[in-house]
């Protein structure tokens, strides 16, 4: 029989940012896959020369209004070790809770109102407002109380206030933090039930062979900076990460690509996941068993649950964070900062993969160059490579333009793309 | 959204985004709170970022990002032709927002600089209202979703909403705030439109001035002091040209 099949999806929905997607099978072979990236580029590297260090956090927080906390704390991390500042401990556990209140929103938004429609067979989270109002209520639950996290450790939840070099400019008041406990507690039988939802949902099963980036975990599952790490047996140090991502420009989009010792990679919850999966909490690794991730998992659909099951190790972390904080009492949560001439990179591991910030000072403090390479940017040449592969494999009899083309719309959506973020 | 027991109309509310972080539409999906009844009240029909629906015509247009490229032009004309209301969402789409720096460099360095020997098609940066006419502008980087709520309940009843006249400042008072101006920090409170409830000083942090200039604010007093109390020139500048909200005084 022959099978011809044609996609052609134009400014991709439930995704950040614009791409498009076009597909062409001709007698059961794919003859054209490919992801491009048509978002408009904003320049921020060149905006970001000349800016002082107490401006660049801010400004670079505004690559990205989904992990605007990420960029900013990428952001200090490269200014602090520019400048050789060591922030306080209590400094540290703020901005991992602030991290880990931009996994938790970030995630829930983009399994609930992203994703899950997809497996829902909905358009939209919105028609399920009033079909099933106890799912989006468990949602949001799940959602606030990651906001309310951000809020209360980095003022706000898009483009914090708070994440500044030196620490963190507010500790919160001790009943504030007490409160956040009792709220993520709360939401324990909340993730459990999300649990049950997405155990429902029929995953395609399709896997490619791939390399997987991520910070490389030592005690703890990593989130802010460290060793880098591939799935292929790669390791550098963080100032070296432009030999983990090798960024080269394409004729095709605004988006660059990324490459390591294949044609493209992935970074990511899998990445995170296949690379540091012993670091998890007991509950994380219970629920990845029973929803069948398994590293090496090459399968990026599995992304998806690769987001709970780093839900529930965030959540149980959250509380262990929030308790040391309330033990530490009052305590300092800023240094003095001397700018100096020098360079600095910061890797923080944001919910869509690893963020690189990188910073080249003069004797003021004043920005000379910077480079962000940002975790979809790596991502973007993959999604491309895995769309033939995926074409191929479903090309079969009884598949449909518009079967297919939800298969490749939910490819690309495995990966939550910040395409914004990923052109700055 | 009821108020009284009475049912307001129903509007039908498309959002689109342009040059920016979508970080205001974000925020419609924001404070969990209120977010059902807030989607309840409206009828949703096009917002690319959550929804596949596509449904044609509707009242109510929010836009979020500035302009700056030639195709964005085209779509936010048809929006505009589509919209009864036309509504700028955010810095990006009121002032350019930090995209405007963009605007100081030579483009076709900066495109060198980022993309080498494949330049990509890019315009000087331009708010929406510098391209087709606009109702109304929420400013705010991002927006206050309170504030959004507010303004589609003004809609909704056919009440026109009164921006708030009074500067930052009075929101840090009412939030027994520090004054961080006081205390050494550069901070644009004085002469910054209220409406956001301060959220920056309280997190330490002051006022970068995202929402532009407050009515009668007096610009040139506050420079004189900000450059009394030591803050050079170049800082005071450099902050109040951040989101393009001072573009008269920058
Ligand atoms: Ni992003």
């Amino acid at each position: 029989m022959k099978i011809d099949l044609n996609v052609d999806v134009h400014h991709l929905t439930r995704v950040e940012g614009h791409g498009n997607i076009h597909v062409r099978v001709r007698d059961g072979r794919v003859v054209d896959a490919r992801w491009d990236v048509v978002e408009t580029p904003r320049f921020f590297e060149v905006m970001l020369k000349g800016k002082h260090y107490t401006t660049a956090g801010i400004l670079s927080a505004r690559i990205c209004g989904i992990c605007s906390i990420g960029h900013c704390l990428a952001s200090v991390r490269a200014t602090e070790s520019a400048f050789g500042v060591e922030i306080p401990a209590a400094a540290r556990k703020l901005r991992l809770l602030a991290k880990h209140g931009e996994t938790l929103q970030s995630h829930f938004l983009h399994l609930f109102f992203l994703a899950a429609p997809d497996f829902l067979g909905a358009p939209s989270v919105l028609p399920l407002v009033e079909k099933a109002p106890e799912a989006v209520r468990l949602a949001l639950r799940l959602k606030g109380a990651g906001n309310r996290l951000c809020d209360a450790v980095a003022g706000r939840t898009t483009h914090p206030v708070s994440l500044q070099v030196g620490g963190v400019a507010v500790l919160p008041p001790r009943a504030r933090l007490l409160a956040l406990r009792d709220e993520l507690e709360r939401t324990l039988p909340d993730l459990a039930a999300a649990a049950d939802l997405i155990a429902g949902f029929e995953v395609p099963g399709f896997e490619r062979e791939t390399e997987y980036v991520s910070l490389l975990g030592e005690e703890e599952y990593p989130f802010i900076g460290g060793q880098l790490v591939s799935s292929d047996g790669v390791e550098r140090a963080e100032h070296q990460y432009r030999e983990m991502t090798n960024e080269y420009v394409v004729e095709s989009g605004t988006s660059k690509w990324c490459r390591l010792s294949r044609p493209s990679f992935a970074v990511g919850p899998l990445a995170r996941f296949n690379n540091n999966h012993e670091l998890l909490h007991p509950e994380a690794k219970k629920l990845a068993a029973r929803l069948g991730l398994e590293a090496p998992c090459h399968n990026p659909f599995m992304a998806h649950v690769a987001r709970l099951v780093e839900c529930v190790h965030v959540t149980h972390d959250t509380i262990r964070l929030l308790e040391e904080l309330v033990d530490l009492g009052e305590a300092q949560t800023m240094v003095k900062v001397t700018p100096r001439a020098g360079e600095g990179v910061g890797a923080v591991e944001v919910p869509r993969g690893i963020l690189y910030h990188h910073y080249m000072y003069d004797d003021d403090g004043r920005i000379m160059r910077a480079n962000c390479v940002i975790p979809t940017t790596q991502n973007n040449a993959n999604i491309h490579h895995d769309l033939p592969v995926l074409a191929e494999r479903f090309a079969v009899e009884g598949m449909t333009d518009e079967k297919l083309e939800l298969l490749c719309s939910m490819l690309v959506r495995s990966y939550d793309p910040c395409i914004s973020c990923s052109v700055h | 959204m009821k108020y009284l027991g009475i049912e307001p109309k129903r509007l039908r509310f498309a959002v689109f985004e342009f040059t920016g972080c979508e970080g205001c539409e974000l925020q419609l999906a924001n404070k969990e709170e209120t977010l059902l009844a807030f989607l309840m009240a409206i009828d949703v029909i096009d917002f690319r970022e959550v929804s596949s629906a596509r449904n044609g015509e509707y009242d109510v247009a929010l836009v979020d990002g500035a302009i700056s490229r030639a195709d964005e032009v085209e779509r936010l004309r048809e929006i505009r032709r589509r919209a009864k209301v036309l509504v700028a969402l955010g810095s990006c789409a009121c002032f350019g927002g930090v995209n405007r720096m963009k605007n100081a460099c030579d483009l076709e360095e900066a495109n060198r600089e980022v993309y080498g020997d494949h330049p990509k098609e890019t315009l000087p940066t331009r708010a929406i209202h510098e391209v087709v006419p606009v109702d109304l502008k929420i400013p705010g980087c991002p927006v206050s979703k309170a504030e959004v709520e507010r303004i589609v309940q003004h809609l909704l009843f056919e009440v026109p909403y009164q921006f708030p006249v009074y500067p930052v400042c009075l929101e840090c008072k009412q939030r027994f705030t520090v004054c961080l101006f006081d205390r050494g920090q550069l901070c644009l409170g004085p002469i910054t439109r209220g409406g956001c409830d301060a959220p920056c000083p309280a997190g330490g942090l002051g006022c970068w001035g995202c929402r532009g200039q407050a009515a009668e604010a007096n610009i040139d007093e506050f420079q004189s002091i900000a450059r009394e109390r030591g803050h050079s020139e170049r800082e005071i500048a450099e902050r109040m040209g951040f989101f393009g909200g001072f573009e008269e005084h920058s």
